[in-house]
């Protein structure tokens, strides 16, 4: 295992003024942030706030134009492939190959991440998540929640130390979604596990999240913990709050305005 | 190369090769082309050796020309539709994001130009005995530096031709086709470099391939293998590949800093 510094311990994600321009439009503008282990952070704001760029940076799937991202204490621009085996992601918008079966989309990228007793852990995340009934039925069969069920195990086959999701409910019924929910939190609990989330969906940013990162423009407009900023916005949920911020009221014009 | 290396690129041949043995289509495909083309040419030469003793003359050089071409277009097919799989099926992505290394995904595509090609070519040469007594495996020695040079010549068009869909997206998809046909004339599969007009002839000379076509034709009609022409040619192909990495890199650099990994759509 690659060594860390007491830095990167502390916070396995660490963005540092970053910032990604296409062309003339700026979609991350100087951004700074820090994860802290363990902990479960999400990424908020509006359509075009700049969320998936900067999920992509962290991914190392785009350069940033300025600034860093570090993973794990490695530079994700020039040094990704030292920690890529610890990290892992998932995107209902990135699929799998369709006419592979589960298993074999599975044993692919088992291999890809070298994980130990491949079988063993392909039946283990079958029983977990419930996939034993069409593992081996090709993955552009399956219907959205089973295909969300098989992105999830594709993202924890190497049990990553950091994983990052962006928007992993998204058109999910709300018993599929509570279960992926529920997965997550135990997944987390079990393995002290880093994640940043990308959502639109408020009550699950108040259930998963431990703290909340505001965007809006490419800008962090703010951030705290999700009952933090329900109580500085003097709302009575994360949805009123998302709507403060996505609408330009400010805690300070709030107060003023009683 | 360490283990984990091997592993990997032996986990992307093992994925392309779960989606050939998976779809009928995509096999008949790979048989169907090299045969039509090998019959079609195969009786023009029948027909054209009755009429002329020129071509008598020639011998097999036309169906040896159509084989060694297939090798070169059915490997750069081989390398650059495995690429497209990924494109098509939004899985890059999920690959860039694995510790897969750009070599190592070279690499594994190189694996699968090979398999595809024997895939096709190995029955298409035996029906090239069967139907005219061409036995291009006669050839023995001088066959495998003929396809050595081709098909690193093949994988050279492969990765530039992924390259430009990978920045530009499946708009660009139509190059991967027809790039090739561009050294169709250029490399003299079918006819001498003399054909050719004095000011094109360097430019033809500068291409791998054209080596190799030479050196067939002067195996065939004349009974001797030209090692000098294999030479030039393999000289030429480290040139060619080594250019071609460094331009699918770059284009890879360039999708990076563009975010056409996330969008691969036309």
């Amino acid at each position: 295992m690659d060594r860390e510094t007491p830095e990167a311990q502390a916070h396995p994600i660490v963005v540092r003024d970053l910032a990604k321009r296409f062309g003339p439009v700026v979609a991350v503008d100087h951004i700074s942030f820090a994860v802290p282990r363990g902990s479960v952070t999400g990424l908020l704001g509006g359509n075009g706030a700049g969320k998936t760029t900067t999920i992509a940076m962290l991914m190392g799937l785009l350069t940033p134009t300025a600034g860093e991202v570090r993973v794990l204490g490695r530079d994700m621009t020039h040094e990704r492939h030292l920690v890529l085996d610890r990290v892992n992601f998932e995107s209902p918008y990135v699929e799998m190959p369709l006419r592979l079966t589960v298993r074999q989309n599975l044993t692919i990228f088992g291999r890809l991440y070298g994980v130990p007793d491949l079988k063993g852990r392909i039946a283990e995340l079958a029983e977990e998540l419930a996939l034993g009934d069409f593992l081996d039925r090709p993955s552009g069969k399956l219907s959205a929640g089973q295909k969300t069920r098989v992105a999830l195990a594709k993202a924890l086959v190497n049990r990553p130390d950091v994983l990052l999701l962006d928007e992993p409910t998204a058109s999910l019924d709300p018993d599929t979604a509570d279960w992926v929910r529920s997965h997550l939190e135990r997944y987390r609990g079990e393995r002290d596990t880093t994640i940043l989330l990308a959502s639109h969906n408020m009550p699950e940013v108040e259930r998963l999240c431990d703290n909340v990162i505001m965007m809006k423009t490419g800008r962090i407009v703010d951030e705290g913990s999700p009952s933090g900023l329900i109580t500085r916005y003097g709302r009575q949920n994360m949805e009123d709050v998302f709507l403060d911020v996505a609408r330009g009221r400010r805690t300070g014009q709030l107060a003023e305005s009683g | 190369m360490t283990r984990a290396s091997l592993r990997r690129i032996f986990a992307l041949v093992l994925r392309y090769w779960y989606l050939l043995q998976g779809s009928w289509p995509r096999i008949v495909d790979l048989v169907y082309w090299p045969t039509v083309q090998m019959l079609m040419w195969g009786f023009l030469q029948v027909y054209l050796a009755e009429k002329s003793s020129a071509m008598a003359l020639a011998g097999g050089t036309f169906i040896g020309s159509v084989l060694l071409w297939d090798i070169l277009f059915r490997g750069q097919i081989g390398f650059s539709v495995s690429f497209l799989e990924e494109m098509w099926s939004r899985n890059l992505a999920n690959l860039m994001m694995t510790p897969l290394r750009v070599w190592e995904f070279i690499a594994a595509l190189m694996v699968m130009s090979v398999i595809r090609l024997a895939i096709g070519f190995v029955p298409v040469s035996l029906m090239a005995i069967a139907f005219f007594g061409f036995n291009l495996w006669g050839l023995g020695i001088a066959l495998a530096a003929f396809f050595a040079n081709l098909i690193v010549t093949s994988w050279a068009i492969g990765l530039i031709a992924s390259g430009v869909v990978l920045r530009n997206g499946l708009g660009a998809e139509a190059l991967v086709w027809s790039i090739p046909f561009l050294l169709l004339p250029l490399a003299c599969v079918y006819y001498p470099v003399e054909v050719l007009p004095a000011w094109l002839q360097p430019l033809s000379l500068a291409l791998p391939p054209t080596h190799v076509f030479e050196g067939m034709r002067t195996l065939i009609l004349e009974q001797r293998f030209d090692a000098g022409e294999m030479l030039w040619a393999a000289g030429l192909n480290a040139v060619c590949f080594a250019a071609a990495v460094a331009a699918f890199v770059a284009f890879l650099k360039s999708s990076r800093r563009a975010g056409s990994l996330l969008q691969l759509g036309e």
